[in-house]
């Protein structure tokens, strides 16, 4: 029988399996961030056990809450700097170099097709975009996979999603993933790994396979994975020129990783996205969907453009290619926050932040914030946000609050019109 | 070894989340016990009042997919803190349930049609449960009633609850 991505990844990093079901893998990175590091840190202190298993395969970065809000949340970020500091973590990202974990630490290269990759957050599934298996973890599993560099999983059983058809214009892989989840569910996947294949994701760029991994969680699934193609080669290519004579010897080498032809899925699951509309969440589960035509009309008081999810380059050029020489409404908050000080960097070269500004909306520093409701874009009760981030939880943005999630297109038209709206893409 | 005995705080909904257990403002506390009073404060559910509720409690019985959502820790302390030591449900998150066992706690799944009758039999009444982990039983009482109820859980799963979590039973052996 032949093997999935997972299971490839699997074999390939085995260390133990204590009981028959679970399996203890080595990692090839531990990312951390400011939220769930410090009480791993402070715990391990505890314990006499204040080592790390090697400081170049942890990367850390304090994204969260940055620049600190209060006295608690400097607090956290001192110890995870002290720590990294401390242990030389070369690859720290602090203030003014920091930006939203999951966009940061592809951007930098941290991630390669067949890594075993941690994090104590549940969005780490967002890294299997490029062929990797990524989890999220609790601050136990994150000790563990700080001081010894394992991980004990159960064997991964994957549900194939073949994903058909073309896309219309205007429609997202934010849409794509919307779809899914309200098709399966919240649980849906549970302890699944979902792979992701057919020709709309063979077209995707890696912006928009991290937009589809990233909420893989959300049918509760343990990673979300796309096999690694040309496309993850040509992203990956600054980084490891040295490694290969060529792309295509990349690609060689990493296609070791894909799913044999007679692979054992738990189940095959066809989404055509022919019909596809732009979609959005109503209730406070993202499995609760609905077109954004039969929701058209729902006042909004805020408009958040960020987060793992879609605070990436592709996300911010197809909002303000919605928002150019136009105003939002008087009676909205545009936020935007770009996930990464690059992002930034790159939508300030481009026109992209002066669009933005123009518009009338606030740009903010790379960082979280609103999206879990900590700072930067905090709801009141009552009040009703239009988001591109990934949880509509009750409270997630602010106790009493009602988030809608979207694709970086519903946002922006939404923010012009005050209320949710399809963009001017998907009706052209 | 922890207890998993005592009274039972019935949660009958499905697919309560981890912001749900404890809210994200409350992951800037450095201690376990700070979270104590915020246990199920943002919850949606009908006449359950966390202020009055959970008092006195042990064990919570719930629905499905329970402790879906971001992975914190934070879930499991706020339980065991508040002297909460074991949920049982009918499905729980992949994160929450290896949470709790790397606690040494317990996340005890049974069938679907076990649950409905736990919380048709002893739902709002004073229900307790004491729990057999050798033998792999729960008995359940309330008001002269009775129902035991074998439940499984995998060996490796056993051997952190009796080794206290994963951080030593790690270090020990990798
Ligand atoms: S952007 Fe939101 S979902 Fe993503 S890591 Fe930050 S808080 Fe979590």
């Amino acid at each position: 029988m032949g093997k999935t991505v997972a299971q490839k990844i699997f074999d390939a990093h085995y260390v133990d399996s204590p009981c028959s079901d679970i399996q203890v893998i080595s990692l090839d990175a531990v990312f951390c961030h400011e939220i769930t590091t410090p009480i791993a840190i402070t715990d391990l202190m505890a314990r006499g056990k204040d080592r790390i298993f090697d400081p170049s395969k942890i990367k850390a970065v304090i994204d969260h809450v940055t620049p600190a809000k209060d006295s608690k949340t400097a607090l956290q970020g001192k110890i995870l700097r002290d720590w990294a500091i401390r242990h030389k973590i070369k690859d720290f990202f602090d203030i003014g170099r920091n930006g939203v974990c999951h966009a940061i630490f592809p951007e930098k290269g941290f991630v390669r097709p067949g890594f075993t990759i941690i994090m104590g957050d549940s969005h780490t599934c967002t890294h299997g975009a490029f062929g990797a298996f990524a989890a999220g973890v609790g601050t136990t599993d994150l000790e563990v996979g700080i001081l010894k560099g394992v991980c004990a999983f159960r064997y991964p059983e994957s549900i194939k999603v073949e994903i058909t058809g073309k896309l219309p214009k205007g429609v997202y892989a934010k849409d794509v993933i919307l779809s899914f989840i309200a098709t399966i569910g919240v649980n849906g996947a549970t302890n699944k790994v979902l792979e992701f294949c057919g020709e709309v994701v063979d077209s995707m760029t890696m912006d928009q396979r991290m937009t589809l991994c990233n909420m893989a969680v959300e049918a509760g699934a343990t990673s979300g994975i796309c096999a690694p193609d040309m496309v993850t080669v040509e992203y990956l290519w600054q980084f490891i020129k040295d490694e290969y004579p060529s792309k295509e010897a990349a690609l060689d080498s990493f296609s070791k990783f894909k799913a044999d032809a007679d692979a054992a899925y738990s189940d095959t699951i066809k989404l055509d996205v022919f019909n596809l509309q732009p979609l959005v969440t109503l209730g406070y589960k993202p499995d609760q969907v609905k077109p954004v035509s039969e929701m058209a009309g729902t006042r909004i008081d805020q408009v958040y453009i960020g987060s793992c999810t879609n605070g990436r380059l592709e996300d911010l050029e197809i909002a303000a290619s919605i928002l150019k020489g136009k105003k939002i409404a008087d009676s909205v908050r545009g936020i935007v926050s770009p996930a990464t000080p690059d992002i930034y960097s790159k939508a300030l070269d481009k026109g992209i932040i002066k669009i933005f500004m123009d518009s009338g909306f606030c740009v903010t520093n790379p960082t979280c914030g609103a999206c879990l409701g900590m700072s930067n874009g905090v709801l009141a009760d009552g009040e009703v946000c239009g988001s591109t981030t990934n949880r509509n939880f009750n409270g997630r943005m602010g106790k009493g609050g009602m988030v809608h999630l979207m694709s970086p297109a519903t946002a922006a038209a939404s923010a012009l019109k005050g209320e949710i709206a399809n963009s001017e893409l998907y009706l052209a | 070894m922890k207890n998993f005995n005592g009274k039972i705080l019935f949660l009958d909904r499905s697919d309560i989340n981890t912001d749900e257990i404890i809210p994200a403002k409350y992951l800037t506390e450095s201690t376990k016990i700070a979270l104590k009073p915020f246990l199920l404060e943002d919850i949606v559910l009908e006449r359950f009042n966390p202020a009055k509720d959970i008092e006195g409690k042990s064990v919570v019985v719930a629905r499905d997919n329970f402790g879906c959502g971001s992975s914190r820790e934070h879930a499991p302390w706020a339980f065991e803190v508040n002297g909460i030591n074991m949920v049982i449900a009918s499905g729980f998150a992949r994160i929450f349930r290896q949470n709790m066992f790397n606690c040494g706690m317990m996340a005890v799944s049974l069938e679907k049609d076990v649950i409905e009758k736990l919380f048709t039999k002893f739902a709002g009444k004073s229900t307790s449960v004491e729990t057999d982990i050798d033998k792999m039983l729960f008995t359940f009482t309330a008001d002269g009633l009775k129902e035991v109820i074998p439940f499984s859980i995998s060996q490796y799963d056993l051997a952190l609850v009796k080794a206290g979590g994963w951080v030593d039973y790690a270090d020990q052996k990798y």
